[in-house]
């Protein structure tokens, strides 16, 4: 080899880079894909308790999203949109789940809407209602830790949306909500959508919140984490049909909101004009 | 109807203090430089800005007054507004744009697009109807931005710019057409605009605002003739200058004299107007009637094409006119000494 400078990366990391790869990246898909029951595996899905499960997991994470948007939209507006005291500490709180360890929250559920909790008592003797240990909890755990995923990318979206389109619709005799309806919400839809679908993948694979709160009950708050953690003592085989399941879904989801992301940038009239005095 | 408003905002560095009357049929045009105060004063209109004092009063309505508490907000105005970028809604079409302010007062669907197709034909945009924000050409835009803002057939028509977002081909030939929409619009209008030309060419009466303040306002004739400040003057291109008056001459606050046939009220401010084309220059000291006469340095030329505009120096800092021809033979440049002469029935002197 002659002396002259070499353009390419220090070997250290490359050999880093590699390691990254292999260990976290290709160690565990191949392991995964591999050891996989390609043959047994519409048989293994078929079964009950994997159907079960699966439905459990769709509709728990599917209502978590839909909960969500009805709740997260409002609360990313009221971030982007008013100012108000103590609103740095509001927008830190809802992101508190994001980093928290989800068994903490889970229990943190468990203190606040347990049969003793601070709501849940009240919510126990006034309208009889129980949620730990039922699937509604596993929506109210799974929505718990999902949500700010939602509320993070929505009020992004809405503060870079400039506001005088909004202004514009009011002078043309809308509404507040008519303004919402028909130009905030489109306007931000795509980050909308693909706050939803990060929410979505982010509930279906909520394990520790779950499982703390709301137990692991076949049918009824076995979802498909839990099932998979489960199945991986008594059938194996089982667990990994699941894990590729779950695995599937996330390809997918990456895919959806990755070309979501890269297509935006069309007809986004944001923020170039501030207001000329 | 006609609108009468007194306008007090306060909004960071800006002190807006303004009164502004407008009776349909006269086109108010509000110009002054940028920082003046100008769209916020159409915010304040249109209700978007609240105002902090004053009050803005629509055909006897109250729209706005903090000191009785009242405040109409902007959908229930009855305001149509062309935005200086337009706002088009991106995500919908033409139509749907043009259709949105009628659908939002209750409109059923039907008829607010048969009523959306009308003005996209009034506007000479019958076939662009499905076409979104994007895929009209910067005239389009703007055609589609008015008919929006007259579709819901306002009391009350503002205007941001208008023209501020075409290039400068298509704005001559947008300004005629939009002065021909104006004309036919029975409403109060005020457009703003810090277009000098813009402003002379569609104002029925021209309302000069410099930091929050009125500094003039009359038509553009009058506006024309007796500039009152130095943006004004930079506005209808003439020379304006401040001093006092000495009975047949005026002593220039900057320094200097000049003698004009206007007399001069005595020891009164008074403006004096040259316009730049009045203004003679020679490589010599010229010889004949003209009163004013002095020696002075050429600062900068500006090339416009058919004209030369010198800049000339102490001790009285003027723009003079020339042709090409004459700026050639008179070899003018940054630096040459030259002598300027102006007739003194060439100056214009009014109190200040």
């Amino acid at each position: 080899m002659s002396r002259r400078v070499s353009r390419r990366p220090p070997a250290v990391a490359l050999v880093l880079a590699g390691l990254a790869l292999a260990t976290f990246l290709v160690a565990p898909l191949l392991g995964l894909l591999e050891r996989a029951p390609w043959r047994e595996l519409p048989g293994l899905l078929g079964e009950p308790e994997v159907r079960t499960a699966l439905r459990l997991s769709f509709v728990c994470s599917l209502s978590a999203t839909a909960l969500s948007v009805v709740l997260g939209v409002p609360l990313a507006w009221v971030l982007a949109r008013t100012r108000f005291p103590g609103q740095n500490v509001v927008r830190a709180l809802v992101l508190i789940p994001m980093v928290l360890p989800p068994v903490v929250g889970g229990v943190a559920l468990l203190l606040a809407f347990g049969r003793r909790g601070l709501v849940g008592q009240w919510l126990d003797q006034w309208f009889g209602v129980r949620l730990p240990f039922t699937t509604p909890g596993v929506i109210l755990a799974e929505t718990f830790v999902a949500m700010p995923f939602l509320v993070i990318t929505v009020e992004a979206a809405l503060r870079s949306l400039d506001p005088r389109y909004e202004e514009a619709g009011a002078t043309l005799g809308a509404s507040r909500w008519t303004v919402f309806r028909r130009v905030t919400l489109p306007m931000i839809g795509p980050s909308l959508l693909a706050g939803a679908v990060l929410t979505w993948a982010r509930a279906l694979g909520e394990f520790g919140a779950t499982i703390t709160f709301a137990g692991n009950f076949e049918g009824r708050t076995q979802t498909m984490p839990l099932a998979v953690f489960l199945a991986l003592e008594t059938n194996p085989p089982a667990a990994i049909a699941l894990s590729l399941v779950l695995l599937a879904v996330s390809v997918t989801v990456l895919a959806v909101v990755g070309s979501r992301v890269l297509a935006r940038p069309r007809d986004r009239h944001v923020g170039a004009a501030a207001v000329s005095l | 109807m006609s609108l009468d408003a007194h306008v007090g905002v306060r909004l960071g560095s800006l002190d807006l203090d303004v009164e502004l009357r407008a009776e349909p049929g006269a086109l108010v045009v509000i110009a002054g430089p940028n920082g003046a105060g100008k769209t916020t004063l159409l915010r304040v209109l249109a209700g978007i800005q609240p105002l902090d004092a004053g009050q803005v009063t629509l055909d006897g309505d109250c729209l706005d007054d903090p000191g009785r508490g009242r405040f109409v907000p902007p959908e229930r105005r009855s305001v149509g507004v062309v935005f200086q970028d337009l706002l088009l809604f991106p995500h919908l079409s033409a139509r749907e744009n043009v259709a949105f302010g009628l659908r939002a007062r209750g409109l059923a669907r039907g008829e607010a697009r048969r009523r959306a197709d009308d003005w996209l034909g009034r506007v000479g945009l019958a076939g662009s109807a499905r076409a979104r924000p994007g895929e009209l050409s910067g005239g389009q835009a703007q055609r589609v931005a008015l008919a929006r803002a007259l579709a819901g057939d306002p009391r009350l028509l503002l205007l941001d710019e208008p023209l501020a977002a075409l290039d400068a081909t298509l704005r001559v030939e947008t300004r005629r057409e939009l002065r021909r929409h104006l004309d036919s619009y029975a409403g109060v209008r005020v457009l703003v605009t810090h277009d000098p030309i813009e402003a002379m060419a569609l104002a029925a009466r021209l309302v000069i605002v410099e930091q929050g303040r009125v500094v003039q306002q009359g038509s553009p004739a009058d506006v024309r003739s007796r500039p009152r400040s130095r943006y004004v003057a930079d506005l209808v291109g003439v020379n304006l200058l401040r001093g006092r008056g000495t009975g047949g001459t005026v002593a220039l606050d900057a320094g200097g004299v000049l003698t004009a046939a206007d007399r001069a009220p005595l020891d009164e401010p008074v403006l004096v107007v040259v316009h730049p084309r009045a203004v003679s220059l020679h490589r010599r000291a010229p010889e004949g009637s003209p009163r004013n006469v002095w020696e002075t340095r050429v600062e900068g030329v500006d090339d416009e094409g058919e004209r030369m505009r010198i800049q000339l120096g102490l001790p009285i800092p003027m723009v003079a006119e020339v042709t090409p021809a004459a700026a050639h033979e008179l070899t003018l440049g940054a630096g040459v000494a030259v002598w300027a002469s102006v007739k003194a029935t060439e100056i214009a002197v009014y109190p200040a």
